[in-house]
Parts: C-alpha cells; structure tokens; sequence
C-alpha cells in the first residue's frame, strides 16, 4: 500500500519564519522523500557588497540575518584584516575583548530564540514564551550597549565602533547572574521531562559519519560527535585566552541538539564574565585602518549555528572586488534530506527546525526552465547574464539620437 | 415549542455557546498568564466568531458538499447533547433509559464532522489531519466506553443519565470510589484527546500541518466548527462532572468543579508538549485502557 502524496512545508508555513520550500513526500505518516528548495529570498549580498566601500559593507553584510547579525560583520572583517596582517597584529587589545562580548551575547540569544521555537515546534508553548522571556534582557543589554536590538552596528575593520562604558559592565554582569537561574530551568524542564524525552529522543538521528559526510556544522555538528569549533580550532577575539570547553554530545538526535544548545549558553555566558573581569579599562577601540592593500582573505567564526565564511579579494582600491559568503545553514539545511527522511510528518517538521536554520543567510538563485530543471547559476554566470543584458541593451540603442 | 426553546436557548445553543466561548476565555487568560503575557480581553472569543461570520468563505476547487455540510452536522450533534444533558441535570426523571449510548454517538459525531469535511476539502495536510484524527478517536473511545461502563456498573446496571445522577445523591459521587477514580482519570484523558489540545492536538498541530483539518476553512464553517469547539468545551466536562461527581449539582458546586476540571485540563495543556499520533495510541491502548478494564473489573466487585 503505497500512496505517496506530497505534502508541502512552505513556502509560507508556520514553521518557517522565513519562506522557503520542503516538499516532503510521504506514504501515510512516513515521509520517505524529501525535496529542498531554497531562493526565495535573495538579495544578491555578495554583489551589493561589491559595490560598496570597505565602511560600508559591514552594515550592508550585517542584514544577512538579523538572527546573527554580529557573525556576518565580524567575520568581514576577519576577512579584510587577514589581508592586512591578521586581527590579533591589529586590533587594539580592548577592541577584542568587546568584539568576543557582543559575540557571545548573540549566541546567547540565539541559542534561547531557538530553544524557544522548538518548544513551540513540539507544541509546548510555554518553553516558547519563557525562553522568549529570558532573552529579553539579553536584547535589552544590547541596546544599552550598542543602541539596537539587533543588527548591532559594532564592527568595522580595525576595531569597533562603540566602546563598552565603565557604567554598562555591572548591568552586564547583573543580566548573567539572572540569566542563569532562568537556563538551569530550562535544564531541568527538558533534560527530565518524559514527554519532551519521547519527542525528542532518537528523532531526527544524523550520525557522525552522516553528519562528516554532509559538511555539517556548529552545534548540528557537535551533537553527533565532531568535534568542531572555530573558537577553539582557529582562535580569533579573546577566546584563545579564556577557559571554557567545547560542549559534544553522541547521539546526534535533536535531544542531543538542544543539550548542546542549552550547555553552550553556560558557557557563553563563563565566556562573557571572564571578558568583562579581564577587558583592560581603557585603551583605544580602533586602529584606524586607512588602506587595504591588494590581496586575498578569508574570516571564519563560530556563529550560533555553525561556522561562517567569508572570503574578500581586493585590488588596492577602496572596495572590495570580490565577496563570498558562506553561512551556516547552508551546509545545515542540507543534512535535512538524511535526517529528516524516514521519520513522520511531526518528526520531519521538527527535525527541519532543529538545525537552527537561517534562510536568509543561505539564499542562492536557482533558475527555473519550463522544462523544471533547475540551474543554480553562480557569480560567474549572473556576471555573463548581465553582461549579454547589456549588450541587447546597446543594440537595441544602436542607431538612434544620444 | 417547548423544544425548541430548550434547544436553541437554554440549556442549548446559545447558553452553551457563551459558556463554552467564556471558558475558551478563561483557558486562553490563565495560558498567556503562565506564559508571562496579558492575554486577551473577555470577548476575544466572540469578537473572533462575530469576525468570522463576516468573513468570505472560500470553497476550495473540486469540494464535495459535504465540505459545507460537515460543521452543520458537527454543530447539530454538539447541541443536540448538551441540550439532553442539561435537562437530564435539571428534572433527573425526564431521562429514558438507554440514553447514555444516544450520548456516545452524539458525541463522537464532531470529531466525524471534522474527518468527513477535511477528507472532502482535497487538500493533503487536510487529508493528514483527517487520518490523524480518525486515528486518535480509534484510541479514545475504547477507554471512554469502559470508563463509562464503570460507572453503569456502579449503578447497577441503569444506562441512564437522569439514574446516575439520582444514585450519586443518594450514595456519594462516583469518584470517590477505586473506580470511579480511575474511571475519572481514564475519562480525563479521553475529554482532552476528544478536545484536541494540549498533549492531543495532534490532528490540528498548527506548526506541523497547518492546523490540517480545519486548513481549508474560512468565514462561517470555520466559525461554525470553533462553535462547536468552544460547546464542547463546554459539554464535555460537564458530562463528566455529572457522571463522576454528580453528587451535588447545585450551581455553586456545578460551577466550582467545572472551573476545577478546567483548571486541571488547562495546566495539563500548558506543561507538556504534543504527542506524535503514534505515541498518542500507543498511550491510549496502554494507560487508559488498562485502566479502564481495571476500573471495570473493580466495579463489578463493588468497589
């Protein structure tokens, strides 16, 4: 008795607070296929980047995702200052510390919005509220610090833009102290709720050979067994000198997925404490770059979801002329087709949630022929597309009065 | 004429449809209270059906009618058994005997509507919902018969209403025996399941399938089916008030065990997540109704 139907999980669905498109295929309750398709939200970032200056482009990269909206400006300028020497040689010392500070904070509030959605995924609304409510003076401390809930407007090559007052540190160290009470709870209410452990526990399984051979990364990846993180493996900011530990779990189901979650805002939050008593008191925020020389980059960080990538090239001039990101997501959303296969239609729906996933940040163009084959096109291509454009273009003005 | 009123007024349609509305309110004010939010004024629910009334109903391409004809259907039965209930509780010796069965039928008929008008909406998370839902009432209504049965037993023998609630004044309520406790705990599971919330939401499962039966839905079906909810929501604890504690059905005891039956479902909704339908029948053929055939088998020794 095979009947498959599809059944579809988007473009717009209430799983998703972004459009995107799973088409599941499913025989009963099972879903035994599954179809990933991505583009309906692109925005050409890498382009724009292009066309902007060396200033500018943090705010511009910012607006990828509003969830990580430090990652993708910090890893730019991980890029740019690769090009000039490496951010350790340039930055001043106060400058890192801030820079691991806002990092940490937003994989603090990522990690809850993401607790909280999966517990509204499960159907369990009150995680979703509460962890909702305990990432609200996380968002707060960001506007005392940096003036916006998200999209912090921090980072710029060479520095950052706005210092950590004297008077905002007690406030910060205030919030943690109340933060953790608040997460030991969480703790508590799911590591020993039966009925969360049922929903959970060996649904969306992804191996640590699958999770190697899909490239996945960040805390999808640390739930299986691989032992990955930027912060440790290539150490940029202040992490090198703090004490914290990665956090891994075996199993690779979303059980292990949300453990790893929650005992990373543990240590974020030892993290952020131990910048606020070692960040020397005074000191210069900005080095004040003035010239990128010509040359070839690449930034890396540990976003909330995973690392993120980014390569710049430049030829001297003040802008960059070449941009590519790579997010997260992207290699984790991926994984949905081996995990999410084989479950039912609430596992899958929750397994597709449980990879944290950014749409935003994984955005390519497919093209789609009448025919239904689909072409992602990259740079390259849109370059000659627009290129031929162009052309048409002055044929169709040839002949005729400037 | 006589019917009619009691039907369309009082104790049917419109008063049920207020109170079940009301206590819609009271679940939704003490969930956004536990959850840290205000929660919404006292009318929300009435403005939300005067708001759908208003709305265009929208009859997706290739519907059967029985997509329009299911939430009448739902709605009629919905009625037609609080209707009954409530003059069973107000003059006892009105009832006829074999009506609990008549009560089964009739309130196994909304979760029927749901199914048939989802199966005729040609939508496939519809047609997921529709299995889910059909799923869930092949798991309650086992236990919810031998809960019922217990008591029938308890009371020797009569299946009806109106004796029930007379042997319970003169005896004691139900509940306060082993098992009619557990025939209480059984049915308990079973209003919810038949509900559909908290732990059972399952066919409506709005983040999974998009709240899957009721999808196709808009305007005045739609708001036909939430009426139905909001009655049953109403009916439901009331028959188990009536047959579990029916000692005293005075209004200021009525009122006080159903704000406390509501409170119970209420928490049990706000701390636990939902089931998987396969989880939810394994439960319901495991727990309930082992329970249910020990509460059974308890009362036919007396106790």
């Amino acid at each position: 008795m095979s009947h498959k139907i599809i059944v579809p999980i988007g473009p717009y669905h209430p799983l998703q607070e972004e459009p995107e498109y799973f088409q599941l295929y499913v025989e009963g309750e099972r879903v035994v296929d599954i179809d990933i398709i991505i583009g309906y939200n692109h925005r050409g970032i890498e382009k724009l980047s292009e066309a902007k200056h060396f200033d500018q482009v943090p705010f511009l990269v910012e607006r990828i995702c509003g969830i990580c909206s430090s990652s993708h400006p910090y890893t730019y300028c991980l890029a740019v200052e690769n090009i000039l020497g490496g951010e350790a040689n340039i930055v001043p010392e106060k400058a890192l510390y801030i820079r691991t500070i806002i990092d940490e904070l937003q994989r603090i509030h990522s990690h809850l919005l993401w607790l909280g959605l999966t517990g509204h995924f499960i159907g369990y609304n009150t995680v979703w509220m509460w962890a909702w409510k305990y990432r609200e003076p996380v968002l707060d401390c960001f506007e005392m610090v940096t003036g916006n809930r998200n999209n912090y407007a921090m980072f710029k090559v060479g520095g950052v833009r706005r210092d950590l007052k004297d008077e905002d540190i007690p406030v910060l160290k205030k919030m943690l102290d109340e933060l953790s009470p608040g997460i030991d709870l969480f703790r508590g209410a799911i590591m020993d709720d039966p009925v969360i452990k049922m929903r959970l526990k060996g649904v969306g399984l992804l191996t640590r050979k699958q999770a190697l051979d899909w490239c996945v990364v960040g805390p999808t990846a640390r739930a299986s067994g691989v032992n990955i993180d930027v912060r440790r493996d290539e150490p940029y900011g202040v992490a090198d000198r703090l004490d914290w530990k990665v956090i891994l779990e075996k199993d690779g189901d979303i059980f292990c997925k949300t453990i790893v979650r929650i005992l990373e805002l543990y240590e974020s939050i030892s993290i952020i404490r131990q910048s606020l008593n070692k960040m020397p008191k005074s000191g210069s925020i900005d080095a004040g770059v003035k010239d990128i020389p010509a040359g070839e980059g690449i930034g890396r960080v540990e976003a909330p979801r995973g690392e993120c990538f980014h390569y710049i090239k430049t030829d001297g001039t003040n802008r960059p002329i070449r941009h590519k990101i790579r997010s997260p997501s992207f290699m984790n959303v991926a994984s949905d087709k081996v995990s999410a296969v084989g479950g039912t239609i609430s596992d899958a729906t929750l397994t597709l949630a449980a990879v944290d996933p950014c749409y935003c940040c994984t955005e390519r163009v497919a093209v789609i022929n009448k025919s239904d084959k689909r072409k992602v096109m990259n740079g390259w291509d849109l370059i000659k597309l627009s290129q031929e454009k162009t052309l048409k273009l002055k044929e169709g003005y040839d002949g005729r009065p400037e | 004429m006589k019917y009619i009123f009691y039907y369309l007024i009082f104790p049917g349609f419109l008063f049920s449809a207020v109170i079940g509305l009301l206590a819609g309110w009271i679940d939704r004010k003490v969930t956004a209270r536990l959850q840290w939010r205000i929660g919404p004024p006292w009318h929300q629910n009435f403005t939300d059906i005067i708001k759908l009334l208003g709305k265009e109903t929208i009859i997706p391409e290739g519907a059967r009618f029985t997509f329009l004809f299911s939430p009448y259907l739902g709605l009629i039965s919905a009625v037609l058994v609080t209707t009954y209930l409530g003059r069973s509780m107000i003059s006892p010796l009105e009832s006829f005997s074999g009506d609990l069965i008549v009560f089964f039928y009739l309130l196994a008929i909304p979760a029927l509507a749901l199914i048939i008008g989802a199966s005729a909406s040609r939508n496939p998370l519809a047609s997921v919902g529709a299995s889910r839902e059909m799923k869930l009432v092949l798991a309650y209504e086992l236990p919810f018969i031998l809960a019922i049965v217990a008591v029938i037993i308890r009371s020797n023998g009569v299946i009806q209403l109106g004796q029930i609630i007379r042997q319970q004044l003169f005896f004691g309520s139900n509940i306060f025996s082993f098992s009619g406790f557990l025939g209480f705990l059984v049915a308990l599971f079973c209003i919810q399941a038949k509900l559909g919330i908290g732990l059972f939401d399952i066919a409506e499962a709005d983040q999974e399938i998009m709240c899957g039966t009721l999808i196709e839905y808009s305007g005045l079906p739609l708001a036909i089916f939430k009426l139905t909810k909001a009655i049953m929501f109403y009916t439901l604890p009331l028959f188990i008030i009536v047959l579990f504690l029916g000692r005293d059905l005075t209004p200021v005891f009525l009122i006080a065990k159903y704000l406390m039956l509501l409170g119970i479902v209420i928490l049990i909704k706000n701390t636990n997540p939902r089931l998987r339908i396969d989880q939810a029948l394994k439960f319901f053929w495991r727990v309930p109704t082992l329970l249910g055939v020990i509460a059974v088998i308890l009362a036919l020794f007396g106790l």
